[in-house]
């Protein structure tokens, strides 16, 4: 293990690293709007809408994200559609993401029983109140774990965009590897990047889990 | 010259080519998914021992394989483990190897919560009932456990499907290469070749994953009551 | 003129029919306990008064006012019904202050000093001031069914629907929260409580209603439906509810 190639290395993985944290919480925050939209429309049965977004929940589900993105940034631009390889990620990204967030909603949204919404109709509140006060905030907290879930796959996601030639971690790993034959550092590095990143989220995640298991306000 | 268009998709052999790319990528989903559902039973099992350490050391292997991309293990069984045997390894045996790993991670915790989530006195009333053991085990924790556990075990599969995708970023030759190729050698007579031969490998793993889905939902509900 | 007037009320679910051609009228003040079966339509027709279920064919009035017709004005309706579940139906994420405060502020848009005084004043009344920064789950049962009461009185409803609020209760818990109702009587709040505590009916009663397999089968007074109930379905409804004449030993299946 060579230590000086390592600390040589290590602004090019902080750079990585940024760039893959940019592009994963461009593409948390799109996918849980995506997500909302979709199990909102979903919840409250929006004729026409619902259809559509059942078909992209499936397609999103049953495609693999590597072969969207080839999709997306190889075959578009041959019928005019030109997109930048940051646009193409994500886009991507999004596309994925949202229909993984629909799920985290969605079970928050059946988890808050008709009977919390039937008291809230019983003091006289309307059904926008409705699910502002009563519904959006128990719901939101069921979702929670998923929610975190998801953003730290969409993190783990991110890992296959150098496959679009973006500079993230797994690019400047292969070059390392191509050009200086490091092996052994550049993949130790790699580990280490995502550990850093995702080891801290996993934890809150675990330890917002447990707080909301044990002391939640579900009675 | 004009176009092909999407019949660049029927020219020549290049359907056949394009199917057989599909197939190695279906194999290598298949004999991963068989290792880590075989795997993944005992590992599954031996996650719910009552032993500290036991558990333990399941946890951690569980969450190490799951906090790191799949794409950095694929990285780190292809460039590392030569660099350091000197051995290499075939990028399809390297795929087999990470995604059984992965897949016995994954398939090992279904078993542990289909296992636990089983309600104790299921087990209770078995004994009362004058169950032996065995028969408790046969008649009432397994057939049981097994409704729990297929739909996971399923999605699973499509899971597996889904990221052998990735596995042409370590070299082995599989649809999205094969794809590559097509692409490559029709450059000039279809220039739009692209957009059909990625559209089309996009809409092949939706006909595959799609039904098996499905399945999965629908047993789940099913099995639900 | 009545407070409370529903006429010709017909409920389906579905093709079932829940409610038949119920009718009847509650005076300001008053208190009616429906009695009757499990499953005979109590809980539904106390729903439909408040607008949680769909009538197919009927006339609900309120001060004369008919309600049922437009879909569009029942949380306003609602604002001046308070009903209380059997399930209590507390709002898990909220404190009992914030519970109670809700319909007020956002539905009835009080002005937040003047509803917290009164709020603190209700709370107060059931015993549970201490209690107003707690959330539900902290609570027994009791003292979450004595909040969902306050939580409905703090509207300042004209009327009160109460279904079953103590069945979900421990027994000794029952008493608490019958002794708010009973004061409420007092007081001349205008109720009407399904319940199957039957010495409570007795005592809070004005009127009995007996529903059976969703018609009204009897309705007298109190005191001449305990002591003198004329159909053979209500009799048997009381009996149930009759330890006394059980003696270990002596056959009592002819009077069943
Ligand atoms: N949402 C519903 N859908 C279909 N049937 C219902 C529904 N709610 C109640 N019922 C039926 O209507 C009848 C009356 O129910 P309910 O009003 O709850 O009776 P009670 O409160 O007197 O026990 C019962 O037979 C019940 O099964
Ligand atoms: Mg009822």
């Amino acid at each position: 293990m060579d230590i000086g190639f390592i600390l040589e290395i290590s602004s090019l993985y902080l750079e990585a690293a940024k760039f893959t944290l940019k592009l994963a919480s461009i593409g948390i925050i799109l996918s849980l709007l995506i997500g909302l939209f979709c199990s909102l429309v979903n919840y409250y049965k929006v004729k026409f809408l619902k259809k559509i977004v059942n078909w992209y929940i499936e397609l999103s589900r049953n495609t693999p994200l590597l072969i969207q993105l080839f999709f997306l940034y190889y075959g578009l631009p041959k019928v005019g559609i030109k997109l930048g390889a940051f646009t193409c990620a994500v886009i991507g990204l999004a596309f994925l993401g949202g229909s993984y967030m629909a799920e985290a909603f969605r079970g928050g949204l059946e988890a808050v029983s008709k009977a919390q919404i039937e008291a809230g109709l019983s003091i006289g509140l309307t059904k926008a109140q409705v699910t502002r006060y009563i519904i959006f905030p128990q719901a939101l907290a069921v979702s929670i774990p998923s929610i975190g879930a998801n953003a730290i796959f969409i993190i783990k996601e991110t890992s296959i965009v150098s496959a679009i030639s973006l500079k993230d971690l797994m690019f400047v790993t292969k070059d390392i590897i191509g050009i200086y034959y490091k092996t052994n550092e550049a993949l130790l590095m790699l580990v280490v990047a995502y550990l850093i990143i995702l080891l801290p989220l996993s934890l809150l995640l675990t330890y917002i889990e447990r707080r909301l298991r044990y002391a939640g306000f579900g009675n | 010259m004009q176009d092909l268009g999407i019949r660049v998709l029927i020219e020549g052999n290049n359907l056949y080519r394009l199917m057989g790319g599909l197939l190695i990528t279906i194999r290598i989903a298949i004999i991963s998914a068989i290792i880590s559902i075989l795997f993944g039973i005992p590992f599954g099992i031996v996650m719910t021992s009552k032993n500290k350490l036991v558990r333990f050391v399941c946890r951690t292997y569980l969450e190490a394989v799951r906090i790191i991309p799949v794409m950095v293990w694929l990285f780190i069984f292809y460039f590392g483990v030569p660099k350091l045997t000197g051995i290499h390894i075939a990028g399809d045996v390297v795929s087999v190897i990470v995604f059984s790993i992965w897949g016995t991670a994954e398939m090992g915790d279904l078993v542990r919560g289909a296992v636990t989530s089983l309600p104790k006195h299921q087990k209770e009333s078995g004994k009362a009932i004058g169950l032996t053991n065995l028969q408790i085990y046969s008649y009432i924790i397994i057939p049981q456990s097994i409704r729990r556990l297929l739909p996971g075990t399923i999605n699973l599969v499509t899971r597996m499907i889904k990221t052998t995708s990735l596995v042409v970023l370590i070299g082995v030759v599989e649809v999205l290469k094969v794809g590559q190729q097509v692409i490559e050698s029709f450059v000039l007579q279809s220039p739009s070749a692209s957009f059909w031969v990625y559209g089309f490998i996009f809409f092949l793993y939706f006909i595959i994953c799609y039904p098996i889905s499905l399945f999965a939902r629908k047993l789940e509900l099913r099995w639900k009551e | 003129m009545a407070l409370l007037e529903v006429i010709g009320l017909n409920k389906y679910f579905d093709g079932f029919h829940v409610l038949k051609d119920i009718s009847f009228s509650v005076e300001k003040g008053e208190v009616v306990v429906i009695l009757g079966p499990s499953g005979s339509g109590k809980s539904t027709l106390l729903r439909c008064i408040n607008g949680l279920e769909e009538i197919q064919s009927g006339q609900i009035k309120l001060n004369g006012e008919v309600i049922n017709e437009d879909s569009t004005k029942w949380h306003l309706i609602r604002q001046k019904i308070g009903m209380v579940f059997q399930s209590y139906d507390l709002f898990p994420h909220m404190t009992v202050f914030e519970n109670i405060l809700l319909g007020p502020l956002k539905a009835q848009k009080r002005d937040k000093k003047e509803v917290a005084r009164q709020a603190e004043e209700l709370l107060n009344r059931v015993g549970l001031l201490d209690r107003k920064n707690f959330y539900p789950r902290q609570l027994s049962g009791g003292q979450r069914q004595r909040v969902a009461i306050v939580r409905a009185l703090c509207m300042n409803p004209e009327l009160m629907l109460f279904d079953e609020v103590t069945a979900s209760l421990d027994p000794e818990m029952v008493r608490e929260v019958l002794d708010v109702m009973l004061e409420l009587a007092k007081e001349g709040m205008t109720m009407i409580i399904v319940t199957h505590e039957m010495e409570f009916a007795k005592a809070v009663a004005d009127r009995i209603i007996f529903l059976d397999g969703g018609e009204i089968t009897e309705v007298a007074g109190a005191q001449e439906f305990f002591t003198d109930p004329k159909t053979e379905r209500a009799k048997n409804f009381l009996n149930i509810f009759n330890f006394k004449e059980y003696k270990k030993g002596v056959d009592n299946n002819e009077k069943i």
